[in-house]
């Protein structure tokens, strides 16, 4: 029986030691991108507790179907250019709270690897949650057999958040886990006003 | 005086913004000793028991909770005033251990922080469904990083647009005080990094007023909570 990712040529994945830096809007950013140059693209949602795609798609609302190779991800246009999974469309309301253990998540993150029907994808972006647990492990241990092309961490400026990254690359390094580069996201703003540059989370 | 306890196993910050960045965790017969920011003010984190900075802790969550419950049990806190639990960002292991260990004393409740982005505030409304769940009382919602003022033109931009209403109008919705906003000012992340305290380093900047005006509310809740235990007593 074929896989559910046999279908799918690269798969990246979007890793950061730290919250709220940016990972979810980077995936979405090159998913668009790579649609742009042509390529079909899935994004796997792996944060569990506070999943943002669905919303950055504008199909938080969708509902996911079944059908005889598992689930089927959700399109975001007519084009079916860019598909993606997520426990956002699972929820019954969209405030539901997800508290749930490791072995639960693990659980769901298995079945997420495993049980959605890609079909042919260009590439595949799985998104995380910050940290360094079980979200990732489960991750990277259910994407091992698919050979990942390798992971993209982001950070911001601060020594808090490099800090974390920093971390998050010996996470890399210890379970196989080639890293591509890093991205340096919130670095800078110009002020739409008088064009001024300012580094509000710190340089270097 | 205050303990401060970080529980936020896999990106553990305090120690960097504490300015305690390589001290060790010692042990005596009464069990670890915090680390003293001042005399005041003691700080315990995983960041102290790793031997570099670039040690990752991969643990899945029963490990975690391990640790959690060892800070809780064997840290020599001494008497305190205030226990101020820093957490990682979801609703998983780490959160449901902390109030699960500390159910069998009085939490005073939660602090909840946010963007002000509907991006940010639906992970937040999650949050507080989950306070709702585990009947954590919520002390009041802070909208951090809410407009950055241009030093050379003064004039404001919303970095993190509140396209959907911002804190303040899921707080109406959701029936949660708004404790305030904190505006960006690159100096709090200079002063994080620098692990020295922006209260003191800034003392005129608006983020200063906000953090105090919010820190008073706080205690104010605080005051009036035990009041009314008190009176029950």
């Amino acid at each position: 029986e074929r896989s559910n990712l046999a279908g799918v040529r690269h798969i990246l994945l979007v890793l950061s030691g730290k919250g709220g830096v940016g990972k979810s809007t980077i995936s979405t950013e090159l998913a668009l991108s790579l649609r742009h140059s042509g390529k079909k693209v899935g994004i796997l949602d792996a944060d569990l507790c506070g999943p943002s795609i669905p919303r950055m798609f504008r199909v938080q609302d969708s509902d996911v179907h079944q059908c005889d190779g598992g689930w089927v991800p959700v399109f975001v246009d007519p084009d079916k250019s860019i598909s993606l999974m997520s426990i956002g469309f699972l929820l019954e309301k969209p405030d539901d709270a997800v508290v749930w253990r490791g072995p639960k998540k693990n659980a769901l993150i298995k079945q997420f690897v495993a049980d959605v029907a890609w079909g042919d994808l260009d590439f595949l972006i799985v998104d995380t949650p910050p940290g360094t647990s079980d979200e990732h492990i489960s991750t990277v241990e259910a994407l091992r057999p698919y050979k990942p092309l390798g992971a993209i961490l982001v950070t911001t400026p601060q020594a808090v958040a490099v800090g974390d990254v920093r971390r998050e690359l010996t996470f890399c390094k210890k379970t196989g886990l080639r890293v591509l580069g890093i991205v340096e996201n919130m670095s800078g703003f110009v002020c739409p006003h008088c064009s001024e540059c300012t580094n509000i989370f710190s340089k270097g | 005086q205050v303990a401060l306890l970080d529980i936020d196993i896999c990106g553990p910050s305090i120690p960097k913004m504490m300015g305690l960045e390589g001290e060790q965790v010692h042990q005596s017969g009464s069990g670890w000793s915090p680390v003293y920011v001042e005399e005041n003010l003691g700080v315990m984190s995983v960041g102290f028991l790793l031997s570099s900075p670039d040690d990752a802790v991969i643990w899945r969550g029963p490990k975690k909770n391990g640790l959690i419950k060892q800070f809780l049990r064997d840290v020599d806190w001494g008497e305190i005033d205030y226990l101020i639990v820093d957490t990682p960002p979801g609703t998983s292991d780490e959160h449901l251990s902390i109030v699960q260990y500390l159910s069998a004393t009085h939490i005073d409740g939660a602090v909840i922080i946010t963007t002000p982005q509907e991006v940010s505030l639906q992970d937040v409304r999650k949050e507080i469904n989950f306070c709702h769940k585990v009947k954590l009382p919520i002390i009041g919602v802070v909208e951090n990083m809410s407009g950055f003022i241009c030093p050379k033109c003064k004039n404001e931009s919303q970095i993190f647009p509140p396209t959907t209403g911002g804190a303040e109008k899921m707080c109406q919705n959701l029936n949660v005080s708004l404790l305030g906003k904190v505006p960006l000012d690159p100096q709090i992340g200079k002063s994080c990094d620098k692990g020295q305290s922006f209260l003191s380093e800034a003392p005129e900047s608006p983020a200063t007023s906000s953090y105090r005006s919010i820190i008073q509310r706080i205690q104010e809740y605080c005051d009036q909570h035990h009041f009314q235990e008190e009176k029950i007593i």
